[in-house]
């Protein structure tokens, strides 16, 4: 349990290092970053390359490889007739969920930053659907929304939103994908709203005095002072939410997955289906690559925008 | 962290953002509605925010003959506590050994993230090296990726590795997509101890590992308990990879046997709530215990 080598302690930096000494400090670092790097590689980088590799071959349903397939997957993909309602669907679920969800987090986020008797108590219940397994929280709502043994549908009936408890929400594609989208943002609205709070508490209390003292309304200061403080926040929740609602599965597949055909699908919930259903390994790993790339292109714009590694000390 | 041996507290500016100090606006009354205008949205919030899981208790009480009852019953007229014994030998599913899956591959794939992350994020907070930048950047991007994106690959990769349908592959996969928030989070800490401690450490003869172990593990703890719990709760939730990867009823984790239970024409909602209860409550409690630090491993340094 001792160190052998002595890689340069961080703080000063120095002239150029040698190659030499810097191949030596790779290799002394490699017992601590290996196992990580490893895990990354296997786990992660191999299947994504192997995911390619399979979106170019002809795999059978029983998965045995039969030769290479060009680029057969990605037309066979292109020319199914649900692509182009698949693509919309995901268009309008990304748009929807990540919209409405960082809309509500602003006002639930402004809210938990008041003082008010108990707001420890509303900041933990803000967190449970976070905690919470979504298909558990999904799988609630689902009965709730029954026709008339549903509880929530019930509920509705008796405040006078629905006529009566026997309406399907979940029997059709639009109304159950509307649904969905409601129990997106109901999970996604933790995490954003506590990011937007982190961003809300870095704000300065003296700006914000000093803007009042000139006479500015409590609605002037949130949107000239306080919102443009709250970009990175902002930025950073929107992203983090636009990959985890597009990779999102388990909110649609239990809303939707009993409605026969691909009026409520996304392309993830497309390529379940793909390998689940039709066993189409080599199609749905050439929708999961185009997938990838866009998921891809958000991190890069992520990079760009928020730019995370600023936090890091070169 | 009362028993700070240093009696410096480090400034862990990304992983603990919450900090009371003085801030904008936990301004008084008046900003924005009275106090007892706040009272009563802070009581609707809570209600919104639990209604779901106030219906999953109470059903959950509620007989099979109650649960489907027309028109439904808020409140069970009968609480059948008895739903928590059977629901362990139903024909849908068998739970015990669900039970075992879940908390084998989530203990495992969080042993398996701590052993590898800690160490990688001690030593990229403490030293330089090459492609220490590289690396870090690398972890980014994974904590972007979920296994939804990357399951055909993954599938593939283990039919092929001939561990398709195992827990290994399901701790792997969760290890793997949870090792970037615990390096980061645990990456921050390390960062916020002076690094004097380390350098009066080995002046003293002690040898790196021991430098983490001794010196820095007991100030660096609350980081490493946000780390075990954030990974823990995910592998226990995840559904994604487990529903594709895992095939044999025996082998599935809870979330995905729970889906089990709900059929096309009869259902036994009263074993899912109940299953739910089970499944859902201690992971609140868990992430209740690091509300404070959930967002910083998240969001890395980029809100200050």
């Amino acid at each position: 349990m001792s160190s052998t080598t002595t890689a340069a302690p961080a703080p000063p930096a120095g002239p150029p290092t040698p190659p030499r000494r810097s191949l030596r400090d790779l290799l002394s670092a490699l017992p601590w970053i290996g196992p990580s790097l490893a895990l990354i590689v296997l786990i992660v980088l191999f299947p994504a390359g192997y995911m390619v590799f399979s979106s170019t071959r002809d795999i059978s349903q029983s998965g045995v490889d039969r030769g290479s397939a060009g680029f057969q997957n990605y037309l066979d993909v292109l020319a199914m007739p649900a692509l182009p309602r698949v693509l919309a669907n995901t268009a309008v679920w990304v748009v929807a969920v990540v919209a409405l969800t960082v809309v509500l987090s602003l006002v639930l986020s402004n809210f938990l930053n008041k003082q008010f008797p108990g707001r420890q108590i509303v900041r933990l219940a803000v967190i449970v659907p976070w905690a919470a397994s979504v298909v558990m929280t999904t799988t609630v709502v689902y009965y709730g929304l029954q026709p008339n043994y549903g509880i929530i549908n019930q509920l509705l009936a008796d405040v006078g939103i629905l006529d009566s408890p026997d309406f399907g929400f979940t029997k059709n594609a639009t109304s159950a994908f509307v649904v969905a989208i409601v129990v997106a943002v109901f999970v996604s609205l933790p995490f954003t709203t506590y990011t937007l709070l982190a961003g809300l508490q870095s704000i300065p209390a003296d700006v914000v005095e000093a803007a009042r003292m000139d006479g500015a309304s409590h609605r002037q200061v949130y949107f000239s002072i306080v919102l443009p403080q709250l970009k990175p926040a902002l930025a950073v929740a929107a992203i983090i939410n636009i990959i985890n609602v597009f990779n999102s599965l388990p909110i649609l597949r239990l809303m939707t997955g009993s409605i026969p055909g691909y009026d409520a699908d996304t392309t993830t919930t497309l390529i379940f289906k793909l390998i689940q259903s039709d066993r189409a390994v080599d199609q749905a790993s050439a929708l999961s690559v185009v997938n990838f790339v866009i998921v891809i292109a958000v991190i890069a714009l992520y990079m760009r925008i928020v730019k995370p590694m600023k936090g890091v000390d070169e | 962290m009362s028993n700070d041996v240093l009696t410096r507290e480090p400034d862990v500016r990304p992983a603990a953002p919450l900090r009371k100090a003085s801030r904008y606006a936990t301004g008084g009354p008046g900003a924005g509605g009275s106090v007892a205008g706040r009272v009563v949205a802070g009581v609707l919030v809570v209600l919104l925010f639990l209604l779901p899981y106030g219906i999953m208790l109470f059903g959950s009480l509620k007989s099979r003959a109650e649960i489907l009852r027309i028109p439904p019953t808020y409140f069970p007229e009968q609480w059948h506590l008895d739903n928590y014994v059977t629901m362990w030998s139903t024909p849908e599913t068998p739970l015990p050994q669900n039970l075992v899956s879940t908390i084998v591959i989530s203990v495992a794939a969080t042993v398996l993230v701590l052993v590898v992350a800690l160490p990688a994020a001690y030593f990229t907070a403490r030293f330089r090296f090459p492609g220490r930048m590289a690396f870090l950047f690398l972890v980014l991007v994974t904590q972007m990726l979920q296994p939804a994106v990357l399951v055909a690959g993954l599938f593939r990769q283990f039919l092929a590795f001939g561990i398709v349908d195992t827990w290994v592959a399901m701790i792997l996969v969760n290890a793997a997509f949870n090792l970037a928030f615990a390096v980061w989070i645990m990456h921050s800490f390390f960062a916020s101890v002076p690094k004097e401690i380390d350098e009066a450490a080995q002046i003293d003869g002690a040898g790196r590992w021991a430098t983490l172990f001794r010196i820095n593990l007991p100030l660096v703890w609350p980081g490493i308990v946000t780390a075990i719990i954030f990974t823990f709760v995910a592998a226990w939730n995840e559904f994604a990879a487990s529903l594709v990867i895992l095939s044999t009823a025996g082998n599935q984790p809870l979330s995905v046997a729970l889906t089990k239970f709900v059929g096309q024409y009869d259902s036994a909602w009263q074993y899912v709530f109940g299953v739910s209860i089970v499944a859902v409550v201690p992971v609140i409690i868990l992430f209740a215990i690091i509300e404070k630090r959930l967002v910083g491993g998240l969001t890395a340094g980029s809100i200050k």
